[in-house]
């Protein structure tokens, strides 16, 4: 009788465990610098085998947040758990399972490519043959294999960024988390990056988890979190975030956008957010509405544009704002 | 229960980080050779400028005849291309930190107190490899070592390096820019080399700069180290400076607080 009870608790235990050694899960974190908030109360789950995408202007807070899970920082509200370790006490079982692409440069400029990947695989206790193995592996599978004698400062800044995500995985971690991972980078090498990215996820089972400003990178994930000012303000996959907007977006330019603002709000009805000189309109049945209008205010309007929403539209939909940098904080 | 391979295995994975950070900080002072020249060329050229131009007018007290002083500034600038190298080995820290190198090592599962050892072996070996070439000075100034001076001298600039490159790091891990890190050296870490007896002897200074260097840290230091080089040579130490035995403690003293804090100060500032 006993036996069974105790039997049958392992098992929903290790269930559970199983589920959660698997994941990344952030629990109402929040963090302050003095007397700003930088995070405001997070919540969110990632799997192993995932991208997610932490989408966000400049200044929004991905970097604290990426600054948290990289254990750079400290948790100082709410709780991460991270493969089923808790992060605030858990922190050298974590820096095993991580490894972390920064958005400044991280290679030593001055020492060879191979001296750089070496010196990496050194801290994580790997030495000899094992190491120089998984070394030459990776190379070949970022097509550097011809480059690694060369010191690091003679190379373009897309095969930096290559033998850095390279020195990354050198250790072969179930975790990667990339901040700005395409910042720098042109628009070949980053569809590339991002492709590896995915083949990662899916034939490694790592969960991938990544921070940019770029809305061709957040589309590229399985799942997207859209940071503003410190809040979490939506979650899920692009295109369930996209449907979300519903219908089409309008885009107007014109010499007095509040006029013709109210003017069009008056004859149409619709309701129009204003940014960045531009006048956005969501609606169904968008082609309609821009002939019509068009044809309503022949010389307000300078220019049309008609288009699908998209991440951008999210953002803008969701916050209000525009989706560029805030200069009055500092990330 | 680990068995003893098991044991070495763990030691030298223990051990790996440490030479591996230590290697990084050599190559990296091999492959910038300007570094090597400003470091040593500044203290020569002050060691002979200065030395020859108050030569003919100064003459130390409680040396009554001999000694001129180019012989008595040589340990001085000894201990100043000690400093140089050594500070400037750990300059880097204050941006490699914040968004370089230095960020992958510390999300390393490697604990600070292995990461700072190792800065200030690196500091520690560029520091000694330059005192040591102005140690081929000594005959042209009429220092003849022993074995024993030779060794013990070395000694005590390996001492002295270690704790000023973990003074360095101390400050380095602390400061948000270089510009702070240079303001820093020169409020501070050049007063602390005026003010140990490189430069004048406390003897016959007035009271509070007798104090204040009785005070120093580097004082005791760099008492050692002429006690080292002068220990096979019939020639006095110069001035009452402290005892041999003390001035040693202290050395090593500096050291070990230098080192603890700086190990303090990088695990404050980061998780």
């Amino acid at each position: 009788m006993v036996d069974t009870k105790v039997s049958h608790t392992i098992t929903t235990d290790s269930r559970l465990s199983t589920v959660s050694n698997s994941r990344i899960e952030v629990e109402n974190l929040s963090h302050a610098y003095q007397r700003r908030q930088a995070l405001d109360n997070i919540s969110f789950d990632v799997s192993c085998g995932e991208i997610f995408g932490l989408l966000g202007p400049n200044g929004s807070g991905k970097t604290t947040l990426f600054r948290i899970l990289s254990t750079l920082m400290p948790v100082t509200s709410g709780t991460v758990r991270i493969l089923g370790h808790d992060l605030a006490t858990e922190v050298k079982a974590i820096r095993n399972l991580l490894g972390v692409v920064f958005q400044h440069p991280g290679l030593d400029v001055k020492l060879t490519v191979v001296e750089n990947l070496r010196h990496h695989g050194h801290l994580y206790g790997l030495a000899g043959r094992t190491l120089s193995s998984r070394i030459s592996e990776l190379l070949e599978c970022f097509g550097v294999s011809d480059r690694a004698k060369e010191r690091v400062e003679i190379l373009s800044g897309g095969l930096q960024r290559r033998v850095e995500i390279a020195k990354a995985l050198l250790h072969s971690p179930r975790v990667l988390l990339l901040d700005e991972p395409t910042s720098g980078l042109d628009v070949a090498t980053r569809r590339q990056l991002n492709n590896y990215l995915g083949m990662l996820a899916q034939t490694e089972n790592i969960l991938v988890l990544l921070t940019t400003h770029l809305l061709d990178d957040a589309e590229a994930c399985n799942r997207v979190g859209i940071l503003d000012v410190g809040k979490l303000v939506a979650i899920g996959e692009p295109n369930a975030l996209k449907n979300q907007v519903g219908g089409d977006v309008i885009l107007i330019e014109s010499r007095d956008n509040e006029t013709l603002g109210t003017a069009i709000t008056e004859r149409f009805g619709v309701s129009i957010v204003s940014t960045d000189n531009q006048l956005r309109i969501e609606c169904k049945r968008g082609h309609e509405f821009a002939r019509n209008v068009v044809a309503a205010f022949p010389n307000a309007i300078q220019s049309v544009r008609f288009g699908k929403p998209t991440l951008e539209d999210v953002f803008v939909t969701l916050t209000g704002n525009p989706f560029v940098e805030r200069k009055d904080t500092k990330d | 229960m680990l068995n003893s391979p098991q044991r070495a295995a763990r030691k030298i994975k223990n051990l790996l980080p440490i030479t591996t950070i230590w290697w990084r900080e050599i190559i990296r002072f091999y492959r910038q050779r300007s570094r090597l020249f400003s470091a040593i060329a500044q203290p020569l050229v002050f060691w002979l400028l200065i030395g020859s131009g108050l030569s003919a007018s100064f003459q130390p007290s409680g040396a009554a005849d001999g000694p001129d002083y180019i012989e008595y500034f040589y340990p001085g600038i000894v201990v100043l291309v000690l400093l140089f190298t050594s500070i400037f080995a750990t300059i880097s820290v204050v941006n490699d930190r914040r968004e370089g190198f230095l960020q992958g090592v510390l999300v390393a599962p490697v604990p600070r107190w292995r990461i700072v050892f190792a800065q200030a072996l690196g500091g520690t070996t560029l520091a000694l490899l330059q005192g040591l070439l102005l140690l081929l000075f000594t005959p042209m100034i009429g220092i003849r070592f022993g074995v024993t001076s030779l060794l013990l001298s070395l000694g005590v600039m390996a001492l002295l390096a270690f704790g000023l490159t973990n003074l360095g790091l101390l400050i380095a891990w602390r400061m948000d820019s270089t510009q702070g890190f240079h303001a820093i050296m020169n409020l501070l870490l050049i007063p602390i080399w005026l003010l140990s007896g490189a430069f004048f002897p406390s003897t016959g200074v007035p009271g509070w700069l007798a104090w204040t260097m009785k005070f120093n840290p580097l004082t005791y230091g760099l008492a050692a180290f002429r006690h080292s080089l002068y220990l096979d040579t019939t020639a006095k130490a110069f001035g009452e400076g402290p005892p041999w035995n003390l001035s040693l403690l202290i050395t090593g003293l500096f050291c070990v607080l230098t080192y603890v804090g700086a190990t303090l100060t990088a695990s404050a500032q980061t998780n």
